[in-house]
């Protein structure tokens, strides 16, 4: 592995080395690298690219790192990973794309994801996007994550997306089973002419079920944002989502919330904010000393933060 | 020394001009600890602001240590020494009481470090260093982290508006000593916007505006009797026409 690769995967998925348990590392479109334990296991998509990680039931405190790196103007690729985690796990899971392109032809990784939660367990999954390079060639991602909880389950799924990601269409899909918990917390930054659209779809079926999406996004110069959030409350359940978006230059930013009930016992809120860094914010972190400029970028970095 | 040359301060009313400061001049000497005070909407805040650099006077000029500071940015002014605590703290999402701390004091403090300016204000450092200065704090909080900032930044003159205001009666001991205990140790100069009586008792100078003016200057023996005696008077014009 290059300079290159090393320093895309410490960004993506905060690795310096070799990780301890399960991974699989696909650098430009084939396994770099893969290792498998006794309760997780990798096995390559015969149909399709990608690969299926089954977790055996009982899996506790193990982590699984899927990183995936591109260097190759013009690379291509869907990839298809299906998590089969089985009941009374607790593990975490680390995914993250970063993509180098020097080139002048796009690089594009579209990731689906398929998470098949089953009861009582607990799966924290952590997604990291970034991309770097000089070239003309766009870095495009497209992530779409689908998400199945069993009963009693949890999930809590953090997506970050900060730094030199072109363009970007996010799809997150979920149903909720009896007493399945969700959890979602997004960080967006977009930044130059890149474009991104966020969107959730959440089906919350079970009774007792909840579910709660946080995005926080800053979209500066001209770049734009959509964010679409739909939580629908189809039994006894509990549903939140807040969008909060800080707008510099001459961004755009659209946020677009929807929650539906269909059930009498469905209790649904939704939140959506947009507007500038008031103005006091600068001005107090002035009276400490800050610049104009150091200022905003403090407030921007505990926005996100 | 701060020194205020002939400040005037104009806001625009419907066409007219209105004057919030009218030629204020104003020297406070080293170390002194002065209270401004005096009826609401006379232009304490104003003054304040325009010592910060937050609002531009009309026209006068401001001196720090004989350097004209007049057009110096916010920035500027708060790297040559002068500190200012809102009298309504601004709340931020995601950055924690640490952070503002540790931006105040200039420099990568410890943990431990930043606490000790939140004990010398009266809050257990332990449940409030990680938290965000968000809704989550109420009023009297944020008022007590804001000083806690200003003690953190060290510097030689330290702007104080309104400190009172929103901190409830078992703290307001323990916010006299934090000012006392400021005066003697920074050794800097304070300059606090209070109605407090025990403020103003503790002050060695105390500067009376009114209507954009300065109306008196004097010691806490010279300003205060006047201006308790007073206190009970309704100044109502119109009431007074009515008669």
């Amino acid at each position: 592995m290059d300079q290159i690769a090393k320093e895309m995967l410490a960004q993506v998925a905060d690795l310096h080395e070799v990780p301890e348990g399960a991974y699989n590392i696909r650098e430009n479109g084939k396994s770099a690298a893969r290792n498998t334990t006794a309760n997780i296991d990798i096995v390559t998509k015969t149909d399709v690219s990608g690969i299926d990680i089954n977790i055996k039931s009982g899996t506790k405190r193990e982590s699984v790192h899927i990183p995936v790196i591109i260097s190759e103007t013009g690379m291509k690729e869907v990839v298809y990973n299906d998590f089969h985690i089985g009941d009374d796990c607790d593990v975490t899971i680390i995914a993250g794309c970063g993509i180098h392109n020097c080139g002048n032809q796009d690089a594009q990784h579209d990731g689906v994801h398929s998470f098949f939660v089953g009861k009582n367990s607990v799966v924290r999954y952590v997604e990291k996007h970034y991309g770097e390079g000089d070239g003309n060639g766009e870095r495009i991602m497209n992530p779409q994550t689908v998400v199945y909880l069993g009963e009693n389950s949890y999930m809590q799924m953090e997506a970050t997306q900060i730094k030199g990601v072109d363009s970007t269409k996010r799809q997150t899909i979920a149903h909720l089973e009896k007493n399945a918990k969700l959890v979602i917390k997004e960080k967006l930054l977009t930044h130059g002419h890149q474009d991104a659209v966020s969107e959730f779809e959440v089906d919350l079926d079970g009774e007792g079920s909840s579910a709660n999406v946080v995005s926080r996004s800053v979209a500066k110069e001209q770049s734009t944002q959509l964010f679409i959030s739909k939580i629908r409350g189809n039994n006894r359940c509990a549903g939140h989502s807040e969008c909060d978006s800080i707008i510099m230059g001459d961004a755009k930013i659209s946020a677009v919330p929807e929650i539906t009930a269909n059930h009498p016992d469905a209790a649904l809120i939704h939140e959506a904010a947009i507007g500038k860094i008031a103005g006091d914010q600068i001005i107090k972190l002035m009276t400490l000393g800050l610049t104009e400029a150091e200022a905003e970028a403090q407030i921007v970095n505990g926005f996100l933060k | 020394m701060l020194r205020l040359e002939h400040v005037t301060f104009d806001v625009k009313d419907g066409n007219q001009e209105k004057g919030i400061l009218r030629d204020v001049s104003l020297t406070v000497e080293d170390k002194k600890f002065v209270a401004i005070t005096g009826p609401n909407g006379g232009g304490k805040s104003t003054l304040a602001k325009v010592i910060a650099g937050i609002e531009k006077p009309t026209s006068g000029r401001i001196f720090l240590d004989g350097t004209d500071i007049t057009d110096w940015s916010i920035t500027e002014r708060a790297r040559a020494g002068i500190s200012f605590a809102f009298q309504q703290p601004v709340r931020f999402k995601g950055v924690t009481v640490k952070d503002l701390i540790t931006l105040a004091a200039g420099e990568r403090i410890s943990t431990a470090g930043a606490c000790e300016y939140l004990s010398e204000v009266g809050l257990c450092a332990r449940d409030y260093i990680n938290r965000e200065v968000n809704a989550s704090l109420s009023g009297g909080e944020l008022k007590r982290i804001e000083i806690a900032t200003i003690i953190a930044r060290q510097t030689k003159l330290s702007l104080f508006d309104e400190p009172e205001a929103g901190i409830d009666l078992w703290s307001f001991q323990n916010l006299i000593q934090v000012f006392d205990k400021m005066h003697r140790e920074i050794q800097g100069t304070i300059l606090i916007i209070s109605h407090q009586e025990r403020i103003l008792n503790i002050a060695d100078e105390i500067v009376v505006i009114a209507d954009g003016q300065i109306r008196k200057t004097g010691t806490k023996d010279e300003i205060l009797p006047e201006l308790l005696g007073q206190a009970g008077t309704v100044n109502c014009r119109y009431m007074k026409e009515a008669e």
